[in-house]
């Protein structure tokens, strides 16, 4: 080695030694992300996603009682999909396109701003939308539209790291929040419009080096690799665009699979398609699959299985069960063991007509309908990307659902150019006459001409032992909101009226709302700051914090 | 290429800049000049005064012995990070070399109070709980503070908490104007200029 080398080795040492994972949050205190309810310290407050808070200090007798403490203004256009996290008593959110900023929880004053400039080259189907941050150390963590891999400072918010995930120009861009296990950077990739080729990843959080790679396309000679025929794989899709969860006594990481490409057009693509519109049980140190389970074999209707999955311990006929709950996309509401993926139940939540139940074994059977047919649910589905919750004193699965929704596909032939969308057809909604306006991805503007004859919005919650719905609330205009439940049996959700609801989350009854006037179209979160406890929520360009009045 | 922020593609150091000007940049619009040394001395120093007749030519020296007086006899280190790594007392350099000139820079290294951003201006904040907060502040309103204190914490505080609120005019920074020589001075500016923020 010569002396420059020798110096250049000393010094890549010494930027190893001076990143700190041990530094404000170590992976000890993710993992008792519960014991500190003060915190919303990942995407959805803890491993197991429930998005359920321990704090106590707002309940049904004083919720009406709640003010606006403060309001963060987007600095941008478009909607703005970020779910804050909150650590002892900063906030860190990203907004349009991948923007930081950190913030006072208490006050909304801004500390710093990190701006990252998007490469010309990103393409993304649905909006230029970020998810949020992940935390470990003293390292914040972003996935970009242009799927780069950024660490920053979380004092400065200076970058310390930049890592390239896949090439933007062929459509693999990134949205969602990443998961931080043990000492790695989860993350996945979006683009399934453009055929890509999908793929969940784990990043050295001290160097965002990669420490494994799973494909949700299997390629040759690996299992589920002949469930696509000749070279559709190649451009099989599969994105993974919303955060997994985390099960640290099993080391299983579970993610929700998105739509194989191209979307509308199976005969392109003959098979059942894995592992796409799946959920895939990745081993959390090497990526290994130990257990899949797909919701809709190789799908027609653009249902992708993003949904957080929900992870719950609780008895499951006559024992006690490790338990996941996945509200689809497609209409059904399932229980999976999550130990093995064993399909436990299956109930539609809404009105479903692409499938009439399931066989024995849990697969799907389906009913596809003639061309020119409706199909229940419709393209944007029953519900989709926006988080659940679960209160385990309720014992209740929560979840936005589309309802009365349906749309009319049509199939294309369509050639793979990269870069270029790869959609295989389209689609339109079920409405009254050719001339009435819909829905579609985002709200069309404050006057609803669209009413709900195109489809509504509800609140549903779920009995996971049954599938019975116990409660249901309804909304005119469809839903993007995500949802949060309380130790004191509240319920905070939204919609696209800009509506922010507090609900009994036992009857479904109406406390308290604010008319914030912008579309939600992510989930509240709630943490606490010197003894007080806040609800936050963003409503079109605002984020806004709530508190009881002093 | 931005002649007058001096944000250069293919040079760093003066002598650098001297090599293009002679050789061109094959391919490109930019042909060689036959220039005199003394043409050349000429040129450069109006490039470094940033296309100003009136301005100082500030002298671009090697940005790698730059880095060690950074690093060691300057000890700027012990106060700045470059790239997010480091401390977090002043504030970091990672890409002070995209967003300032080399007479910004040189102006900043002899006369570092003359020169310091006021929201930079290190602050001292007694508490009405007895508490006192030194830091440097990252924005302010009408009612609150926000910075970063002395021992790295962000920190928001209302200003009804706070007895005493003393924003300091002097700089926490040494003059370098006599404890490095000029040529280290344009070392240094020449290190600085080559950092120009994380490069994916």
């Amino acid at each position: 080695m010569t002396k420059p080398m020798q110096w250049a080795a000393l010094l890549i040492l010494l930027v190893l030694a001076s990143y700190r994972l041990d530094g404000q949050v170590t992976f000890n205190r993710l993992l008792r992300a519960a014991e500190e309810p003060q915190n919303w310290l990942t995407y959805s407050g803890g491993y197991s996603s429930q998005r359920y808070t321990l704090l106590a200090q707002i309940d049904p007798s004083n919720v009406k009682d709640l003010e606006q403490k403060w309001v963060l203004q987007n600095q941008v256009y478009g909607a703005w999909q970020s779910s804050p996290i909150v650590v002892d008593g900063v906030m860190y959110v990203t907004e349009r396109p991948n923007d930081v900023l950190a913030l006072d929880a208490k006050t909304g004053r801004v500390f710093w701003i990190y701006r990252y400039t998007v490469s010309p080259d990103q393409r993304v189907c649905c909006g230029a939308n970020n998810r949020g941050v992940a935390i470990l150390g003293d390292t914040l963590f972003m996935a970009t539209l242009d799927a780069h891999l950024v660490a920053l400072d979380t004092r400065t918010g200076r970058p310390l790291w930049n890592v390239a995930l896949g090439d933007p120009k062929v459509g693999y861009s990134m949205t969602l929040s990443p998961l931080i296990i043990k000492d790695k950077v989860v993350v996945g990739v979006g683009g399934g419009e453009y055929g890509i080729r999908g793929f969940v990843t784990a990043h050295d959080a001290r160097s965002g080096k990669e420490a494994w790679r799973f494909y949700t396309i299997p390629g040759p000679g690996e299992p589920g690799h002949d469930t696509w025929s000749g070279d559709a794989w190649k451009t099989g899709g599969g994105s993974v665009w919303v955060t997994g969860s985390y099960d640290p006594v099993l080391n299983l990481t579970y993610w929700g699979v998105g739509n194989p490409g191209p979307d509308w057009n199976p005969d392109q693509r003959p098979g059942d398609n894995l592992y796409t519109d799946s959920v895939v049980a990745l081993d959390a140190d090497t990526g290994a699959l130990k257990w899949h389970y797909q919701f809709t074999p190789n799908d027609r209707y653009d249902y992708d299985s993003v949904q957080v999955p929900v992870l719950v311990d609780m008895n499951w006929r006559g024992g006690p069960a490790k338990l996941m709950l996945w509200a689809n996309r497609n209409g059904f509401f399932y229980v999976l063991d999550r130990v093995n993926g064993r399909f436990l139940s299956g109930t539609p939540f809404g009105k479903v007509n692409w499938a009439s139940g399931f066989d024995e074994a849990g697969r799907p059977i389906q009913t596809p309908q003639p061309a020119g047919a409706p199909t229940w649910p419709g393209n944007q589905g029953a519900t989709n990307w926006y988080s659940p919750s679960y209160s385990p004193r309720t014992e209740l699965f929560y979840v936005s659902a589309w309802l009365n929704y349906a749309t009319i596909y049509r199939k294309e032939e369509v050639s793979y150019q990269p870069g270029r969308n790869f959609s295989g057809g389209g689609f339109r909604v079920l409405a009254p006459n050719p001339d009435a306006p819909t829905i579609g991805i985002g709200r069309r503007g404050p006057i609803n001409n669209w009413t709900d004859e195109v489809g509504h919005g509800a609140i549903l919650a779920l009995d996971p032992r049954t599938g019975e719905q116990k409660w249901k609330f309804d909304q005119f205009d469809v839903t993007d909101s995500g949802i949060l439940t309380t130790a004191t049996d509240l319920l905070f959700t939204g919609g696209r009226e800009g509506y922010f609801h507090a609900l009994d989350a036992r009857t479904g009854a109406l406390l308290w709302k604010a008319s914030l006037g912008g579309q939600i179209v992510n989930g509240p979160i709630s943490y606490q700051v010197d003894g007080k406890q806040y609800v936050s929520v963003i409503s079109g360009n605002s984020l806004v914090t709530f508190a009881l009045r002093n | 290429v931005d002649l007058r922020r001096g944000r250069f593609k293919r040079a760093a150091s003066d002598e650098d800049l001297a090599r293009v000007i002679g050789a061109g940049v094959p391919g490109t619009g930019m042909p060689p000049f036959a220039l005199q040394p003394a043409e050349i001395s000429g040129v450069l120093a109006f490039i470094r005064a940033g296309f100003d007749p009136a301005g100082t030519a500030v002298k671009v020296g090697d940005p790698e012995r730059g880095r060690a007086l950074f690093h060691g006899k300057a000890r700027c280190a012990t106060c700045h990070s470059t790239g997010g790594l480091g401390p977090r007392l002043a504030p970091d350099l990672g890409d002070v070399g995209a967003a300032r000139t080399p007479g910004s820079l040189q102006r900043t290294l002899l006369d570092p109070t003359a020169a310091m951003l006021p929201i930079n201006r290190p602050v001292r904040i007694a508490l009405r709980d007895g508490a006192t907060i030194r830091g440097r502040r990252l924005n302010e309103d009408t009612y609150s503070v926000q910075l970063i204190t002395d021992d790295e914490r962000l920190l928001s505080i209302a200003k009804t908490d706070v007895r005493e609120y003393e924003v300091g005019k002097t700089s926490p920074m040494p003059s370098y104007a006599t404890s490095l020589t000029p040529d280290e001075l344009s070392d240094v500016i020449a290190y600085l200029l080559s950092l120009k923020g994380l490069q994916p």
